[in-house]
């Protein structure tokens, strides 16, 4: 048998070391090599930016007419499915009966005592009982549906809005559970049938999918403002919630507000002018 | 006796063994489709990424483009040759297919010989399919 010295082990040991700490530095520089590569990515120049996105809506200024021409806007551009358009038989010629309750929506008109249900005062001023109310995703400071979501399919962007990766979610509708403005709809069925003008800038979604608003984000990233904001005739305002000299700040400061279920922690982003 | 069949026996498996070779003899086989280059794509002459590259991990950088958009916002992409692109499959003429102008003669082409079914089109659209719908 052959001996060894404490000498030769040490130098062998010495060795082994060496190549284990260069293993970690070609990792380093694989790191790096990474780094430089997310630097060949930017947001469009003339992209609209803020902290954390809100909207303001002035309930004085909605009307029933506004309102539908803003829900409209909102999901043509967006290619909504309507379950009332008729079916082309020809070209989707298995399409099953349609059940109403499985609709989807991204903005709708609501009642006061269903958009504010903790609001409800005994005497409630009489306009209140009909006015329209635009109710949509509140994109939540504290969403609730981004910790229901177990693939981190709809999560929070840096800029505040509460945003889907269609091609992670799993269709599993925790986050619709978890969302108190049901702002959310599952698509139980293709919706293609039921688009009658698909826009081709937008994709449309696929069965097992969850979605809802994004508030514009494929329009705020080339610097327009979100469909609703467009169609709204100045009800609608969004911006910065966190830049105190913003414009929707200023209406903030000097108009009163609610908000929904506020109650429940969730701090939504969509102010009501009342 | 007992040779023969052995023989005829082991002939038998190495002609089975062998079969693919075999039949790829005697019938005629089409050769990989290459995809088509049409309009602004083939006056353009360099992808996004090298050639070879492109062919070998187009899904990932897909999959790579899709984050960055979806999560970070970032929608332009700064190509190796210094050409600036739109992040995106099938919207506006800095996309993928506002150059490879024709679906079917560029990526159906190769997935359908490789029948390889990728589910973008569930949701991704094409231009000219819902142009010709119309």
């Amino acid at each position: 048998m052959m001996k060894k010295s404490k000498r030769s082990f040490l130098k062998v040991a010495g060795i082994a070391a060496m190549g284990l700490g260069a293993s970690s530095a070609i990792n380093f520089a694989s790191s790096d090599a990474q780094v430089s590569t997310h630097k060949k990515k930017a947001k469009n120049k003339e992209a609209l930016s803020a902290h954390r996105w809100g909207m303001v809506i002035d309930t004085n200024k909605i009307t029933h007419e506004i309102v539908e021409n803003i829900v409209e806007a909102c999901h043509k551009e967006h290619n909504v499915p309507d379950f009332n358009h008729e079916v082309d038989t020809k070209k989707y010629p298995k399409t099953r009966a349609v059940n109403h309750k499985q609709e989807i929506k991204w903005i709708w008109e609501e009642h006061f005592h269903y958009a504010f249900p903790d609001k409800e005062d005994e005497f409630l001023a009489e306009r209140f009982h009909d006015l329209p109310f635009l109710v949509v995703c509140n994109h939540c400071k504290n969403a609730p549906c981004t910790k229901a979501c177990p693939t981190q399919a709809t999560f929070k962007r840096e800029d505040g809005i509460v945003i889907m990766d269609y091609h992670r979610c799993i269709g599993c509708r925790f986050c619709m559970a978890a969302c108190p403005f049901g702002a959310r709809s599952f698509n139980f069925r293709d919706p293609r049938p039921f688009i009658e003008d698909t826009v081709p800038q937008f994709p449309t979604r696929t069965k097992g999918v969850v979605e809802k608003c994004n508030f514009c984000a494929e329009r705020l990233a080339l610097g327009k403002q979100p469909h609703c904001v467009e169609a709204s005739h100045g009800a609608i305002v969004v911006g910065d919630l966190e830049n105190p000299e913003s414009e929707i700040r200023e209406l903030l400061s000097e108009h009163y507000t609610i908000r929904r279920k506020q109650s429940l922690g969730t701090e939504p982003s969509v102010y009501y002018i009342m | 006796m007992n040779k023969s069949i052995i023989i005829t026996g082991l002939l038998i498996f190495v002609l089975a063994v062998l079969s693919p070779f075999w039949f790829n003899f005697i019938t005629t086989t089409e050769a990989a489709p290459e995809p088509e280059l049409l309009g602004k794509a083939k006056d353009a002459e360099k992808c996004v990424l090298d050639k070879y590259d492109m062919r070998a991990n187009h899904m990932s950088l897909l999959d790579e483009w899709r984050d960055s958009v979806v999560r970070d916002a970032d929608r332009q992409y700064k190509a190796a040759n210094g050409n600036m692109f739109n992040m995106s499959l099938s919207t506006g003429e800095k996309s993928c297919l506002g150059c490879h102008e024709d679906k079917t003669k560029f990526c159906d082409k190769c997935h359908t010989y490789t029948s390889v079914d990728p589910y973008c089109w569930e949701c991704h659209t094409n231009p000219k399919d819902l142009a010709q719908g119309d």
